[in-house]
């Protein structure tokens, strides 16, 4: 049994090691204390509802976020916005519809059913606008980058001047934490940049924090009822163990002897 | 099976078991003869169905939602994880379930090793797990291929190009695999519909293989034969039932850290990334689980010689029962092969390792060195150990395990008329 224990904890401690040697970064990250890392992780309301003003006023107006709907903001485990502030949201959009009974397209007011607005209207046109870089969707952005959250996190604020030596074409920025440390995206975030309604200062590092943890929950919409049925079913399957080694043993002890 | 005797009590059980003995086999199956002294190494059968069953129920659920089509796999697989009534649990229980199938089959395959289970009379057995591990790596290859990102497209691609080795034919091959000039949407919907079969080719393989299981019974970590049923032997149930969903459930206690805390930590963020043929990722990695076969398919320079080792690497699994040429089935009593058996799994382990790693420099050095082992062990250690091995004196029966010494033939004898 003992054997037995230790061989599986070091097959999967293996399997670890070689998934993060995937993701092997030259450069250390910046860590900071995520709310929804642990056991019983939970977004942080707040940041998420920042974290979204930052992506609508900043990040926006270049990245895309296709598979999500203005409903999605409201919902349980997410910002939590109020129902009449998902209207509003979704009410200051311009969507294009249609075809309507003439078989024209038509503009009308966004409503909390509809996919988030696409800044471009492809990627061809994407491409077009930002010197022949694709800005990614941020769907499930902080998924697709090895180093997740504390990636991006670092990312945003890995803007640094030039180092020596290493020069730049147009329209290309130094980033400490991109691969090949080349990147097309100017610094998105200076101090100041948005205004939070609840009073936080919006310093570069905090509107870092607040998007990044919003681009997590867009990636994991689930991810505090996963925590949270985890928990549950984890505790169920420790206690049914204990039960189910109770009785193995009882009906063990009717062998003679164990061998 | 035949010489089991089993008359139904009821007058109707009489009447369906005369015409479908499905009576007979389920009393066959309680009362099964299992050795007593099975350990926890021995669960994993166990646990393996649970797997199968698991992956079958919930990719069938999947199934219902997922659409084939290269421009829509990606959003329906977003879908499933965010729009679908707890879809993000059976997507997450469906590809870590993959993860955790491999680590069961490696437990099960490395313990079949250390005790020489695949030794006579049990080598029909063995190859048909054999086959079901190479249907297991077809169909989590071609699982993974669904989701269509950028690991999914591009494994695809290299996987399908290694047949291109074969001379004169592998182009063509290629073309007529992918259904097209490129992995496309004709690749994608063929590979869906293997993922969709292999699963119950799978079941059915595992139906045998219990059968063929059940003709001479379990083999145990003394390794020898027991006689059945007898003082060496439990009925299966409720003894070995109620082990088994001990050991089960410790094992999904595992999975379900995996499934609700890391449901991605196994797989690559590349995969994350919609499947796009005009950009190729850094570094195309397979899963976990078939990273040892890649790092022997990389480390030879040839393609057609790196794709055939690649490939013996798993079929000389299949001769293994020739190979070890030692009448002593369990490690227990063998122990030089013990060691031998140890470098070879920390051999696995370095080849696991260096499919991870980039094709160069030391790296690329390493997993030759062990690919050169890998084959070593099996072509010439495990014959030639046969031979030359001392073998510890073996007991003769379960129940009396150490007897002290080498057992006197006399006294063997003396035992056995005494127990007639």
């Amino acid at each position: 049994m003992k054997n037995f224990i230790r061989s599986l904890v070091i097959i999967t401690l293996f399997c670890f090691s070689i998934n993060h040697s995937y993701s092997a970064e030259t450069t250390k990250l910046l860590k900071t204390d995520w709310s929804f890392k642990g056991l019983f992780g939970k977004f942080d309301r707040g940041s998420l509802q920042r974290g979204y003003q930052v992506y609508t006023e900043v990040c926006a107006s270049c990245h895309s976020m296709k598979y999500l709907s203005y409903r999605n903001l409201g919902e349980k485990g997410g910002p939590e916005f109020s129902e009449a502030e998902v209207k509003a949201i979704a009410a200051s959009f311009e969507v294009i519809d249609g075809p309507n009974a003439d078989g024209e397209m038509f503009e009308r007011s966004g409503k909390p059913s509809d996919k988030f607005v696409m800044p471009y209207d492809n990627v061809k046109a994407a491409q077009a606008a930002n010197g022949g870089a694709y800005p990614p969707d941020m769907s499930v952005l902080v998924k697709a980058r090895g180093g997740g959250v504390d990636y991006i996190y670092s990312l945003l604020q890995g803007y640094e001047e030039t180092p020596s030596g290493m020069t730049l074409d147009e329209g290309v920025h130094y980033n400490k934490y991109m691969y090949g440390n080349k990147i097309r995206m100017a610094a998105p975030l200076s101090d100041g940049i948005v205004e939070y309604g609840d009073g936080t200062e919006a310093t570069v590092e905090q509107m870092s924090k607040d998007v990044t943890t919003f681009l997590m929950w867009a990636a994991e919409p689930h991810l505090e009822s996963r925590h949270q049925m985890g928990f549950k079913a984890i505790v169920y399957l420790i206690i049914l163990t204990i039960l189910v080694y109770f009785s193995m043993k009882k009906i063990w002890s009717r062998v003679e002897s164990e061998v | 099976m035949s010489e089991h005797e089993y008359t139904p009590a009821s007058k109707f059980g009489k009447w369906f078991n005369d015409r479908l003995p499905l009576l007979t086999l389920a009393s066959h199956l309680t009362d099964y003869p299992t050795p007593k002294n099975l350990n926890y190494w021995w669960t994993f059968g166990g646990i393996l169905t649970f797997c199968l069953i698991t992956q079958i129920v919930t990719g069938l659920t999947l199934a219902m939602h997922y659409i084939a089509h290269a421009d829509m796999a990606f959003e329906s697989v977003e879908h499933i994880m965010r729009d679908v009534n707890y879809g993000w649990l059976i997507r997450y229980i469906h590809s870590n379930g993959a993860s955790m199938f491999f680590l069961a089959v490696y437990i099960h395959i490395f313990r079949s090793l250390f005790y020489g289970s695949y030794k006579s009379p049990r080598e029909i057995i063995w190859i048909i797990g054999i086959i079901i591990y190479l249907l297991m790596m077809a169909a989590a290859f071609m699982g993974y291929v669904l989701p269509w990102g950028q690991m999914s497209f591009w494994g695809a691609t290299v996987i399908t190009n290694l047949f291109s080795a074969i001379p004169l034919v592998g182009e063509g091959i290629v073309t007529w695999l992918w259904g097209g000039y490129s992995v496309d949407n004709p690749t994608l919907t063929r590979f869906f519909t293997l993922h969709y079969l292999i699963p119950f080719l799978i079941l059915g393989l595992v139906v045998l293989h219990i059968w063929a299981l059940h003709v001479p019974g379990n083999n145990n970590p003394v390794g020898i034969d027991v006689k059945k049923p007898s003082k060496d032997t439990v009925p299966f149930h409720p003894y070995i039932v109620i082990k088994d969903a001990f050991a089960l459930l410790m094992f999904m206690i595992v999975f379900a850290f995996f499934i609700f805390y890391s449901p991605n930590i196994l797989g690559h963020a590349d995969n994350y990334i919609e499947a796009n043929p005009m950009v190729t990722p850094a570094h195309i990695v397979p899963e976990w689980y078939l990273l040892p076969f890649y790092a022997i398919l990389r480390s030879v320079p040839d393609k057609l010689l790196g794709v055939i080792a690649m490939l013996s690497a798993i079929l000389i699994l299949a001769a293994l029962p020739w190979l070890d040429t030692s009448k002593i089935r369990s490690a227990v009593f063998r122990p030089l092969y013990k060691q031998f058996y140890w470098i070879l799994v920390v051999d696995v382990l370095i080849l696991g390792y260096m499919g991870a790693m980039p094709a160069e420099g030391l790296y690329l050095l390493i997993a030759r060195v062990a690919t050169a082992y890998y084959f070593l062990h099996f072509l010439v250690v495990l014959p030639v150990l046969g031979f030359k091995e001392k073998t510890l004196p073996v007991p003769l029966s379960i129940t009396e395990p150490v007897l002290g010494g080498t057992p006197s033939l006399a006294a063997a004898k003396q035992k056995e008329s005494f127990e007639k």
